[in-house]
């Protein structure tokens, strides 16, 4: 045996030692942590929504400690690429492998609903922190909505525009899953309040100008028109519409607040102001929740500015960590979930709480105004409508 | 009615610009080039940097716009599209699809995947009614650099030395070598103009089009059917098949939006069925 050999068993021997004792302090510490499965689009056309969320979620940490009911809180964030078969699959994993008492994040819809047969089968709580079409929540009695309905956004929409006086309106959706959605429930709304939708148009999703779109909206005539378009290109109908002179003609655009997204809203330039929606968060909130929120979010985050999917995920790991300190650190699923229910809380978007009957959020949706402030554009706000519930569930339950 | 006839013709030479380089380096060079939409989405991205970044003005872009997809045109050519010309179709698209999906995981890289908003000078911005026809300001001033271009480009092709040697180039590659005409260099050359003028394309239609990473798959069809449809023989069948189908494209959302983008594709295969080397092709090839 030559002294290298030595120095090599020996160096093995220690090196094995270390590694066990690893082991069991990390097996140790393993009881005290509760680990949150974070699946987001970080990269692929919605990445916007995932840097959003996974910015938030670590200010929430920094911001509130890692620490709940007495666990310690771990998040494991998952790139899915905005597509569900990969967010199926590393949902999977996270409960399988990397055993997760909380499944967070679902940015699009079909990511959320993907997702939903292993959360009922693994009894895992799936929090939807953006995905927003209304019967997310009914796919697995273990979603819990931290984002928005488009309904709840749209429904006051209609309610503002009657509200105004506005009887004739033309809507220009986006032709997909969301843009339906919101034809519909505004539509529907509208219609119920005694008004008139007089042209429903729906632009194809890869359409290269609304140039003929609007040009329809300007030989219609009608008191205003409801745009929803994917995020990102409101900027571009709202350049066409008043390049048109449409917002001379004396008709009205509005939307929901997917139209002036904080994320974007200060880069659309200064056609956007005076542009009104209908949202459950606006960057310029006056809460000091909000103020406190936006300036910790912007210190951290140089040159952005938190949107409604940022306060999605925040509000998303607010609910893990009251649920955690009301179930007292317990990480059975449905315990979590039945902790969930009815909590409420002052988010930085206002007063927010869950339903107890739909696991939804329960919020206030504004009316705002984009407005020029020191230089920069915000969507001010102007009223409330307090605690609306998702009306498309609200109305099966009437039933 | 002349409104939209007139929005369909500025939305027309927006096409013909983005994609007359297309009809250059398939047409003329005969290499599939599908990345081209790529250097529109460079010289798109070219703008709004100079602009949000450096605050330089909008026209003064454009030129920057051109001059850089063009150069990285040149450099591409040289190094990676010279390689493929003596290999099949298949090849070529495959090498260059592989080229727009590196661009725009790259472009989503740097500049993130939100659509960026371009921001007009005020003398662009707005509309004005010539008997009764609302005419926008930008959209006249893309028929207006659109057209200037494709009459350029036309005569640059049919009229000086330039154009002829590139036409020899195209029709018999070993015989315009022989008569010592630098084929490589006019190639090249070719190809960097080609790319320019969609960093131009990109640049422009940044305000109509939108502009994010997905650009150049987004607009491949359009540059494509613009291609087939025109025939490759010169770039007037490019000029009018842009403009057909950029008046076709509008007047079918303002007439028909339920039948939507569909309008085009009825358009394309009519045509096709009619005239199928396209409108203005040259016979036998």
């Amino acid at each position: 045996m030559t002294f290298s050999q030595i120095t090599r068993r020996s160096a093995l021997t220690g090196i094995s030692v270390a590694a066990l004792t690893l082991i069991t302090s990390v097996a140790a510490s393993a009881e005290d942590v509760v680990k949150v499965g974070l699946i987001l689009p970080m990269t692929g056309p919605s990445a916007s929504t995932g840097r959003q969320i996974d910015q938030a979620v670590k200010l929430y940490q920094a911001m509130n400690g890692t620490k709940a009911g007495g666990k310690t809180v771990e998040v494991i964030v998952k790139d899915d690429t905005g597509v569900a078969d990969v967010t199926k699959r590393i949902a999977q994993e996270l409960v399988v492998n990397d055993k997760v008492s909380v499944l967070a994040g679902f940015g699009l819809t079909p990511l959320a609903l993907a997702t939903a047969p292993i959360s009922t089968q693994a009894k895992v709580p799936q929090i939807v922190m953006a995905a927003a079409t209304a019967t997310i929540t009914e796919a697995s009695p273990y979603i819990v909505r931290t984002s928005f309905t488009l309904p709840q956004a749209t429904v006051p929409a209609a309610n503002l525009a009657t509200k105004n006086g506005w009887k004739k309106v033309v809507t220009l959706v986006s032709d997909y899953g969301p843009g339906i959605d919101a034809e519909k429930a505004f539509g529907e709304q509208f219609t119920k309040n005694g008004g008139a939708v007089s042209a429903a148009l729906r632009v194809p999703l890869k359409n290269p100008d609304f140039a003929p779109f609007l040009q329809r909206v300007a030989d219609d005539k009608p008191d205003a028109v409801f745009v929803f378009v994917p995020s990102g290109f409101g900027a571009l109908v709202v350049k066409q519409f008043v390049e048109r002179g449409l917002d001379k003609s004396g008709i009205k655009l509005f939307g929901t607040g997917d139209l002036p997204d904080d994320d974007q809203l200060d880069g659309m330039g200064d056609v956007v102001i005076g542009l009104i929606s209908t949202h459950h968060y606006s960057a310029a909130h006056p809460s000091p929740e909000n103020k406190a929120f936006v300036a910790a979010y912007q210190k951290a985050n140089p040159g952005q500015r938190p949107n409604f999917m940022a306060v999605g995920g925040f509000d998303g790991m607010a609910l893990i960590y009251k649920a955690l300190e009301k179930t007292k650190g317990e990480t059975d699923g449905t315990k979590l979930v039945e902790a969930m229910k009815g909590l409420s809380w002052v988010s930085p978007r206002g007063p927010m709480s869950i339903d107890p009957d739909t696991r939804d959020v329960i919020q206030n949706i504004y009316v705002r105004k984009v407005e020029k402030v020191d230089g920069h554009l915000w969507n001010i706000e102007t009223e409330a409508f307090e605690k609306v519930k998702d009306p498309v569930k609200a109305a099966k339950m009437a039933k | 009615m002349l409104t939209i006839l007139f929005d369909g013709v500025s939305t027309g030479m927006l096409l013909f610009v983005l994609a007359c380089g297309l009809a250059v380096t398939l047409g003329l060079m005969n290499f599939v080039n599908l990345a081209h939409g790529a250097f529109a989405m460079v010289g798109g991205y070219v703008t709004v940097i100079a602009m949000q970044r450096f605050g330089v003005p909008f026209l003064a872009t454009l030129p920057l716009a051109f001059v850089i997809a063009a150069a990285i045109g040149l450099v591409l050519e040289r190094t990676l599209y010279v390689h493929m010309y003596g290999r099949n179709h298949l090849d070529q698209v495959l090498f260059s699809i592989g080229l727009v999906f590196m661009a725009m995981a790259g472009m989503d890289w740097f500049m993130g995947s939100s659509p960026q908003n371009v921001l007009l000078p005020e003398a662009l911005k707005g509309r004005f009614d010539v008997g009764g026809v609302g005419i926008g300001r930008y959209r006249l001033f893309l028929v207006v650099v659109c057209g200037i271009l494709a009459v350029a480009l036309q005569l640059v092709l049919s009229k000086t030395r330039f154009g002829s040697r590139l036409r020899a180039a195209v029709d018999d590659q070993r015989v315009a070598r022989g008569l010592g005409i630098g084929v490589q260099t006019i190639f090249a050359l070719t190809f960097a103009v080609g790319s320019g003028l969609a960093g131009l394309g990109g640049a422009l239609g940044a305000e109509i089009l939108g502009l994010d990473p997905s650009f150049p798959v987004k607009y491949m069809i359009f540059f494509l059917i613009v291609v087939t449809v025109g025939g490759t023989s010169s770039i007037v069948g490019p000029f009018v098949a842009a403009l057909l189908l950029g008046i076709a494209d509008v007047a079918g959302k303002y007439y028909v939006p339920s039948l939507g983008s569909f309008v085009i594709y009825a358009l394309m295969i009519a045509v096709l069925i009619v005239r199928p080397n396209g409108l203005f092709a040259r016979p036998g090839r």
